[in-house]
């Protein structure tokens, strides 16, 4: 009679373990022997035991891997459910277990338990509820019931020192993404019967990738309950479940499409080089004649955070990587941050960048009175100082330095968009630095700038900064 | 080769992608958000994979399943992440698994600030969980090499079994350069004889428990072993100008750029300086310094930390030689050039 077959989903010896082969490490009584048989018999049954991984945290679920012929992973303490996540993720077509103790899944891996549940992971999660830590010899377990005497309840649970038990199917079914929640237990032969279904059914589940699977096995645990086999499995039917209670919490998988199967594509050097291809956007750098790489730039652009003042130093950093020179752009964040100016440092050098930061700039582009009162004093003398005098009141005072003021916010809304102020400043630093051919520079904007319709305007403001700083 | 401007947090997403990375999972926090940004645009529209972890415990965890299959995964955090994935990585190193990490190092302890730091160092170099190991520890100072250094990461991974980090710091993550987009390269690993796939031939036991003593002080020995041959072969650095140099910088990440433009500096006023950077903080370039040791007169480590952290190496590699000074800023204060080329002169 098949009953008394060891099933084929075991080791025939228990070789990992060490002594004893021919037995499990568990205690007489205790319920994980008939769970892992039940699994094991339908592992066979479904034909599932050469793409079954296992994963066995911490507790006395941990040596899973004696007895399964499966794959394995030992996980670290409560996380089960995120390593099980890994797996299944990048290989959807194994059949993962996460087969975890009360401690592991409702204390220390709660976060873990919740998550992968409301990420409705493809896995089967099998709670194993004794009520108790059996591993560490007998302390209280989140699921301890309350008045129930343990090693660190010598006076019996109390539910104002210790909380009460909790319930965890309860609060996996009411996850939407928890698709099947059931609670049995290792009773007689009708509740091991009904055990028996609920695995089978959160297997077939991860099959059909019907997503989630929550069973909660009441099991007895005589050596730490201080009970018979028989008492305890009288104290887990009549106690234990009026806690918690058996039976199906939640199932939505009838009909279900089976759309949690998610698909993992194997990696194809060529499709990762035509997408790496199709994200660089300087595929069509302007023709470089009469384009000279710039040397030895160190440059400042400040101002109010919302003018542009960032994108107008990158747009100038862009320009030079394109012109051929090596250029690094950072911008300040962190302290300097508050008190009105945001700001960014822009280095140029045809060969090598040393520092990043701008501490004693050549160029200095300002927009508000903030940033010149912070950043003229750093200046290298006969550095060029460009700023916006539709807002910077004060003029900067240095007498050791070239100084350009336009009214680029002003000249920015006559032109219809007061966003372009930017793009007049650097339309007017490249005339005041002579930089570069202006041709050179509409072509790459339009490269550069990414909202198509907003290239014709820019284009404008740009030409307009040009011939005001050109015209000095 | 096509170019592109990009921030490093961006280019360690690309530096994966090349190496044929396409499973991540992580936690947001600044300043390495951005790599989770980049991993959640590119990943899965490769047919790859982004999870967001309710936790960073979680996160090393889901890295802990994939690597076990030998399937390239990576995570990226902060300084007060990187604290969290401590167990995680332990244990990754204690079942030999092959996954890359980066931690974007910013102000401690505790919350400390968003801004740049160097006081990861002990918790990065010097196996900063439980038990004894080592994360191969790479130390960018470039958008490029936040890059490069991650695909390098990857390899360094696999050929031995192992977690391998990135170290970077605030200005370097948040930092766009020009970057040289690599080319994608078929993985050239074979991990069908550990690791587990859910195939009837890969059903093995990715583990690290021995509870015998004899076989776990023999796992432990395997592994010390392992970390000898990559102290051996993948020690990497950088040097300028330390030929003639009678006082040699110490310095990595940020502070070297620095360095190198004080360094410029000085050399113009006549100093005779030179900056050695590591560029592997684990291994640590110990020969290297030891052999400058034999040449030069003084080191000087400057570092974002308050105390200390990688000088400790220096002096160990030094062995007492020649002195070893220590300057550090840290919170978010950072070098200025003026002022390394006032601490030169100072120890000189």
């Amino acid at each position: 009679m098949k009953i008394y077959e060891k099933p084929a989903a075991f080791y025939d010896e228990f070789s990992r373990k060490g002594g004893n082969v021919k037995t499990t490490h568990y205690c007489p009584g205790c319920g994980h022997g008939n769970i892992h048989k039940l699994i094991a018999e339908a592992l066979d049954d479904m034909h599932l035991t050469e793409k079954t991984i296992f994963v066995s945290p911490v507790g006395c679920s941990v040596f899973g891997y004696y007895y399964f012929n499966t794959g394995h992973f030992q996980a670290s303490h409560g996380r089960a459910p995120a390593v099980a996540t890994g797996i299944k993720r990048a290989n959807p077509g194994s059949i993962v277990i996460s087969y975890q103790g009360d401690g592991d899944l409702a204390a220390i891996g709660t976060a873990e338990t919740l998550h992968a549940a409301n990420r409705g992971e493809n896995i089967t999660v099998i709670f194993v509820n004794n009520a108790i830590y059996g591993m560490t010899g007998g302390q209280m377990a989140p699921t301890t019931l309350l008045g129930q005497v343990t090693k660190t309840t010598p006076l019996g649970r109390q539910e104002d020192l210790h909380g009460n038990p909790v319930r965890m199917a309860e609060i996996i079914a009411t996850l939407p993404t928890a698709h099947y929640v059931e609670r049995v237990m290792i009773g007689d032969a009708k509740d091991i019967a009904q055990a028996r279904k609920a695995i089978r059914k959160g297997l077939q589940n991860q099959i059909d990738g019907k997503g989630y699977s929550f069973i909660e096995i009441l099991s007895p645990c005589p050596t730490n309950w201080g009970m018979t086999p028989v008492d305890a499995k009288k104290w887990l039917k009549e106690k234990m479940t009026q806690i918690f209670p058996v039976g199906l919490l939640k199932d939505t998988t009838e009909g279900q499409e089976g759309k949690w199967y998610r698909q993992f594509a194997d990696f194809v050097p060529e499709k990762t080089d035509a997408y790496l291809e199709q994200l660089v956007d300087v595929g069509h750098l302007a023709s470089l004649d009469g384009v000279s790489a710039p040397d030895g730039l160190q440059c400042k652009f400040a101002g109010f955070g919302g003018q542009g003042i960032l994108t107008l130093g990158l747009m100038f950093a862009q320009l030079a990587m394109r012109a051929g020179s090596k250029v690094s752009w950072i911008p300040s964040y962190g302290p300097e941050m508050r008190g009105g100016t945001a700001n960014c440092s822009v280095n140029i050098a045809q060969k090598r960048i040393g520092s990043p930061l701008a501490e004693t700039p050549n160029l200095l582009v300002v927009m508000n009175q903030p940033s010149l009162e912070a950043f003229e004093a750093s200046m290298q003398p006969g550095g060029l100082l460009i700023y916006d005098s539709s807002i910077v009141e004060k003029a900067p005072q240095r007498k050791d330095i070239r100084v350009v003021g336009l009214k680029a916010s002003d000249m920015a809304t006559e032109l219809g968009n007061s966003k372009v102020a930017n793009v007049i400043l650097l339309g007017a630093i490249i005339a005041a630095l002579d930089l570069y051919p202006i041709e050179f520079v509409k072509e790459s904007l339009k490269g550069i700038i990414k909202k198509k319709a907003l290239i014709d305007i820019n284009l404008e403001a740009l030409i307009k900064g040009y011939e005001m700083a050109a015209r000095r | 080769m096509t170019t592109q401007l990009m921030k490093g947090n961006d280019a360690v997403i690309i530096g994966a992608l090349a190496a044929g990375c396409r499973v991540y999972f992580g936690y947001p926090i600044t300043p390495a958000s951005e790599i989770a940004h980049a991993a959640a645009r590119h990943f899965p529209a490769l047919g790859g994979v982004f999870v967001q972890a309710e936790s960073e415990v979680a996160a090393i965890n889901m890295v802990y399943g994939t690597a076990g299959m030998g399937v390239r995964c990576m995570t990226a955090s902060s300084s007060p992440g990187f604290s969290l994935k401590q167990e995680g990585l332990s244990y990754c190193a204690g079942a030999e698994l092959p996954c890359v990490v980066i931690d974007v190092n910013r102000g401690g302890p505790g919350l400390g600030n968003i801004a740049p730091e160097q006081s990861d160092y002990f918790q990065v170099t010097k196996g900063g969980g439980h038990g004894s190991y080592r994360l191969i520890t790479l130390a960018p100072n470039s958008a490029q090499e936040m890059c490069d250094l991650t695909f390098l990461a990857f390899d360094l991974a696999d050929q031995y079994r192992t977690p391998a980090c990135l170290l970077a710091d605030g200005v370097i993550g948040q930092m766009m350069e020009a970057v040289d987009v690599p080319k994608a390269r078929p993985v050239p690993f074979d991990h069908s004889d550990w690791a587990v796939r859910g195939t009837p031939e890969t059903r093995h036991l990715i583990t690290s428990i021995y509870l015998e003593a004899d076989a776990l002080e023999a796992h432990n020995l395997k592994l010390a072993q392992k970390y000898q041959r990559i102290t051996e072969n993948e020690v990497r650095f950088e040097e300028y100008c330390t030929e003639d140099a009678d006082l040699i910088v110490v310095a990595y990440g940020v502070v070297s750029r620095l360095a190198s433009s004080a360094i410029d500096l000085a050399r113009q006023q006549g100093l005779k300086v030179g900056l050695l950077r590591p560029i592997t903080l684990w291994p640590f370039p110990s020969q290297k310094i030891a052999q400058l040791a034999e040449t030069t007169k003084v080191f000087l480590s400057l570092e974002l930390n308050s105390m200390g952290q990688m000088v400790e190496d220096v002096r160990l590699a030094v062995n007492g030689k020649k002195p070893v000074y220590f300057v550090g800023h840290c919170g978010g204060k950072n070098f200025g050039c003026q002022e390394i080329v006032d601490l030169m002169k100072k120890y000189l």
